[in-house]
């Protein structure tokens, strides 16, 4: 039986994630992509307070559809974007915001795998595309916050009950799968290089 | 007589069927990805695919959220008096509030969102005088994960077939984890560097199970689809055989000097579709028939 986390994710509980492993995930998750990034550590250069306090939640790399349906906002597609445009931000967000968990696809770059280490996060891959299983996944949305930078671009307040299947893909020991997996490339790539016919 | 509000409300449920359904040739592909899969890593990530394949058309919901920037081309009769650049941009329109599609079209620059996927150029209209009495209307909504792996590359004539392979393994390695693989790789090879690019689009809209009529270059197709299987990135980069579903390679005269290169990256997503509006009214859906 897979387990099941639950937000805030204490540091303990981020170093006891195995590479590798399969987990759900209850409680509040937030998104934020690209702009959510670039807005609040800007804010925080500025002295300026975030409306939302990212310590020990699970940042979701998503920008989901979402209705208004009787007043409520219902997310009705919410898988995730790719991870690694958020490469050059990301360590100082972990730095300054501490989140526990980063959910994304596609896995992020040796900076940000550092900064898990040193700060007890994980790097959670959901798969992409899949984004109505994302949904089903969100139990409820309990708020939106700077809903001006767009539907794709804003903090979703989501409440996650059974998020998943997601795949421990870098964990708050220095390691990725990502990482071991392109040693393997770089040996298949020969084989490839010679079924085209290519130098070697 | 056919009115812009026909192709308006032909546009609006083209846009739903291609979001919330793939066409059959790239669902089978998925599927037998998913039965050869043998590690649990790779399989586990076909079977979110394939469930949340069965998810959307149950729901009638966007497969994925991210459903793209609308690419279209519309074959019109060459007497068409019909306005169907305005039943176009009018069906994006309304389909992006009923749908509903995510609004991703922004200002370049200013990254200003209008929340309707409509600005300037945009939604781009690709456009053929056919010789037919329909109006054809493809649609392909392209996420940005894969079209941000696209690439260009102004060969010289004496890199050749080789520098074409090499460009394109390249690209795919590249590329990685992060256009969602399994993915859809369209090539274009000469004509010029907009052309390279159109084509390797276009490409696209090819069933990956339809080989190119050129012997030749469908050669080149199955030879490309087995050696990128061989490098083991995987569906969503986590490792596995199954990297790519399919390649389709167009090709146009080019320059004597020059062998343009265009690659476009299609994640497994692969959604395209197609209407056709009949002089007397009749609608049909070629790609979303089954």
């Amino acid at each position: 039986m897979p387990k099941t986390i639950k937000t805030p994710i204490s540091e303990e509980v981020a170093r006891s994630l195995k590479l590798g492993e399969t987990i759900y995930m209850d409680g509040v998750v937030y998104t934020g992509r690209d702009e959510v990034h670039i807005h609040a550590l800007e804010y925080l250069e500025k002295g300026k307070k975030i409306p939302v306090d990212f310590k020990g939640s699970a940042l979701f790399h998503c920008g989901p559809i979402m209705k208004k349906v009787n007043e409520k906002w219902v997310a009705v597609a919410a898988g995730p974007t790719t991870s690694s445009r958020m490469n050059s931000l990301e360590p100082q967000f972990i730095e300054k915001f501490r989140p526990g968990a980063i959910i994304g696809k596609g896995g992020m770059s040796q900076p940000t795998v550092d900064a898990m280490k040193k700060y007890g996060c994980v790097y959670l891959a959901f798969t992409g595309g899949a984004a109505v299983l994302a949904a089903k996944g969100i139990e409820s949305v309990s708020g939106v916050e700077w809903f001006e930078l767009g539907m794709p671009e804003a903090i979703w307040i989501l409440n996650a009950k059974g998020f998943g299947p997601l795949t421990v893909a870098i964990d708050a020991h220095g390691n990725s799968l990502f990482a071991n997996l392109s040693a393997q490339i770089k040996e298949n790539e020969k084989k490839a290089r010679a079924k085209l016919g290519l130098k070697t | 007589m056919v009115s812009e509000t026909d192709v308006q409300n032909a546009v609006v449920e083209l846009l739903r069927k291609t979001v919330v359904k793939l066409p059959k040739d790239v669902e089978d592909t998925l599927r037998k990805a998913y039965a050869s899969e043998t590690d649990e890593v790779p399989k586990m990530q076909l079977k979110a695919i394939v469930d949340n394949i069965d998810m959307a058309l149950k729901g009638n919901t966007p497969m994925c959220q991210d459903t793209g920037v609308t690419i279209f081309y519309a074959t019109v009769p060459k007497d068409c008096k019909v306005d169907v650049a305005k039943g176009i941009v009018e069906g994006v329109r309304k389909a992006t509030k009923e749908v509903p599609l995510r609004p991703n079209a922004v200002h370049p620059i200013t990254r200003k969102n209008p929340g309707d996927n409509v600005g300037e150029r945009h939604p781009y209209i690709n456009w053929k005088i056919g010789d037919k009495d329909y109006i054809e209307i493809t649609v392909m909504t392209k996420g940005a994960g894969s079209e941000n792996m696209s690439q260009l590359a102004m060969l010289t004539p004496s890199q050749g077939l080789n520098g074409i392979k090499e460009f394109v393994l390249n690209s795919v390695l590249r590329a990685g984890s992060n256009p969602c693989p399994p993915t859809i790789l369209g090539v274009g090879i000469g004509g010029s560097s907009d052309i390279a690019m159109k084509l390797a689009k276009e490409a696209l809209l090819r069933p990956i199970n339809e080989r190119h009529k050129d012997p030749e270059i469908a050669k080149l197709e199955t030879e490309l689809l087995e050696a990128i299987n061989m490098l083991g990135i995987g569906p969503m980069g986590l490792g596995g055989k199954t990297t790519c579903l399919g390649i389709n390679v167009e090709y146009a005269y080019c320059h004597t000097a020059s062998l343009p290169v265009g690659i476009n990256v299609q994640c497994w997503a692969g959604r395209r579709g197609t209407v056709r509006i009949h002089p007397d009214g009749k609608v049909q859906y070629p790609t979303h028939e089954r």
